[in-house]
């Protein structure tokens, strides 16, 4: 018996790192998953192979920047499968590493667009179609740099601050309606994203480990588990709040 | 298989409500309890535990005395040989303005939900280390957060549990040892039916002032203790969930009541 069984789960970006690896475990406790991102090809490998070991799965291919996109999504998912009962917005890109005065305005607004108003639209058009459901449960993915500044990242913390805000918002706004919404935020997970940060910026795998009081990173692994408590009837009465996944690091 | 086989589990309050209901669903994961209480009750959960097949031993225990509490590892440690999670629950509300709350109050209140947390912590450790870790869970409130009128005693011993929990989580991030603390909203047990009252009048005007227009039932905050309890939150440390039904997420506004 898994702990999503009979459950549809959409997962955007779910095409590498975080959400690849929390989609396939949303799968292997028994929901019927849509892989979601931009990449045809990894997203067709990855629906194809949690098919291949069991599961239920499809890609559809989405950029949440884009309405239509993200209309088409839902849309996919309740024709198909018939409802929607989790949505995880975790989609996202970091941007380039420059400081507020250098940060371009190309790099502002595509970071925003991913992360934050890709969120307000997985909601905007999600909510209506768990409504239809019967309910639901959401995860918005903000991040450590969404409660404390991040130098170098301005529009990336910008972005993963106003999905904290747009989650208890939502959250309040649905409370009496059966969807929770709740937001994790992360720490450092090794994914693709994150291995390329390192890569270019010397010396800061060394900074961020020092900088974590459990002296390691995280694993996509111990984020997908969060994500499966917060899909999870387990987390029946937790909304509105942010869920912090970080080895200690906010502790401090 | 459950999600917590193989483990010993010391819970304190475990007599009544959350602490309780958190013992039996811990058990149904496979843990061994220590059902720990003050009250006398403890044995009533002991015998549901086992009713259910699964293992468990009452142990007698005022969690302001510094013996009683050594004791309680004790018990965890004689009976099932280790320690791997101990959920500091126990807690008092003692009601009173500040204009009220006497000084005997006051400390009082701070014994039992924060000095007895704080030394849950100092004997729990320990005995984890022993064994390779553990995780250690401290119920603080919502009012750890946030000022609430009539209970200022409360207030400031379930914010003190959290840095109680920040400090020991980042003392012990290296050792495998993590703690978080569980921060309650409005729940319908022990203490919050007294201040209602246990009618239905009384549970709608609990669930009246609620974001979710209704209060939540024990298992709910047993299940994300659970969580925390399990390796699935294995880099999840240092942290105060809230799990109140949005109440602390912001001003609920009459205009998407429906
Ligand atoms: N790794 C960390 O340490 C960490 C910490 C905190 C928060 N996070 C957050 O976690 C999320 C996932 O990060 P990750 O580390 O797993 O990164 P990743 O491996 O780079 O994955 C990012 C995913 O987002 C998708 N994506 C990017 N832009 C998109 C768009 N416009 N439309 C649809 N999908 C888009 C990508 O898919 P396509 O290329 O196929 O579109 C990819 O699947 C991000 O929101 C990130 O900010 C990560
Ligand atoms: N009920 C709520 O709405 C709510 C909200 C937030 C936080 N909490 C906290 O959750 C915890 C459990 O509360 P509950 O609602 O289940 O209460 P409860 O009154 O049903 O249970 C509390 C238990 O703690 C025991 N206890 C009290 N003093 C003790 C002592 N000195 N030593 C050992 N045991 C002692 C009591 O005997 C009782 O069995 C408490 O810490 C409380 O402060 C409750």
């Amino acid at each position: 018996m898994g702990k999503l069984d009979g459950k549809v789960a959409l997962v955007t970006g779910a095409t590498s790192g975080i959400g690849e690896v929390t989609a396939r475990l949303f799968a292997a406790e028994g929901a019927t998953v849509v892989v979601s991102g931009r990449n045809v090809e990894r997203g067709s490998t990855i629906a194809d192979d949690i098919a291949r070991q069991g599961g239920t799965a499809m890609f559809v291919k989405a950029d949440v920047c884009k309405t239509e996109d993200v209309q088409a999504m839902v849309r996919a998912t309740v024709d198909t499968y018939g409802g929607l009962h989790v949505l995880f917005n975790n989609a996202g890109i970091s941007g380039d590493t420059a400081p507020t005065t250098e940060c371009t305005e190309e790099n502002w607004d595509a970071v925003v667009d991913t992360s934050l108003k890709g969120t307000f639209l997985g909601m905007k058009y999600g909510i209506p179609a768990m409504l239809k459901t019967g309910g639901g449960s959401i995860i918005n993915n903000s991040s450590n740099s969404g409660v404390v500044g991040f130098p170098g990242l301005p529009a990336y913390s910008a972005a993963k601050g106003g999905i904290v805000i747009l989650t208890k918002t939502t959250a309040l706004e649905c409370a009496k309606q059966g969807i929770r919404v709740n937001v994790i935020c992360a720490g450092t997970v090794v994914t693709p994203m994150v291995r390329q940060f390192m890569a270019s910026n010397e010396g800061m795998q060394q900074y961020l480990e020092s900088r974590t009081p459990m002296g390691r990173l995280g694993t996509p692994e111990e984020f997908a588990q969060l994500a499966l408590f917060l899909a999870s009837d387990d987390s029946a009465w937790c909304t509105g709040a942010s869920h912090i996944l970080d080895g200690g690091m906010l502790a401090v | 298989m459950g999600m917590l086989d193989n483990k010993v589990a010391v819970i304190t309050g475990a007599g009544s409500g959350m602490g309780k209901v958190a013992s039996i669903r811990f058990a149904r994961e496979g843990a061994k309890i220590v059902v720990a209480d003050v009250s006398g009750a403890e044995e009533e959960t002991v015998g549901e535990i086992r009713d259910l097949g699964g293992d468990a031993v009452a142990a007698h225990v005022d969690v302001t005395q510094e013996a009683d509490i050594k004791s309680m590892i004790d018990v965890a440690l004689s009976n099932f040989g280790r320690l791997d999670v101990l959920y500091n629950n126990a807690g008092i509300l003692g009601e009173a303005s500040i204009a009220e709350c006497s000084a005997e109050l006051f400390d009082q209140v701070v014994a039992v939900n924060l000095k007895g947390v704080f030394l849950g912590v100092k004997y729990g450790i320990p005995a984890m280390l022993e064994t390779g870790g553990g995780s250690i869970i401290n119920t603080s409130s919502i009012a750890g957060f946030q000022g609430i009128p009539g209970t200022v005693a409360y207030c400031a011993a379930k914010a003190g549990v959290i840095l109680v929990t920040k400090t020991a989580a980042l003392e012990y991030a290296t050792q495998n040892i993590r703690v978080n603390a569980i921060c309650p909203g409005a729940v319908w047990t022990g203490m919050t039916i007294r201040i209602y009252g246990d009618t239905e009048m009384g549970q709608k005007e609990a669930s009246a002032a609620q974001p979710t227009g209704r209060v939540a039932k024990p298992e709910e905050i047993a299940s994300v203790a659970l969580f925390l309890a399990s390796d699935a939150s294995s880099y999840v440390t240092g942290t105060a969930i809230p799990v109140d039904g949005a109440w602390t997420a912001g001003i609920a506004l009459p205009v998407y009541d429906e």
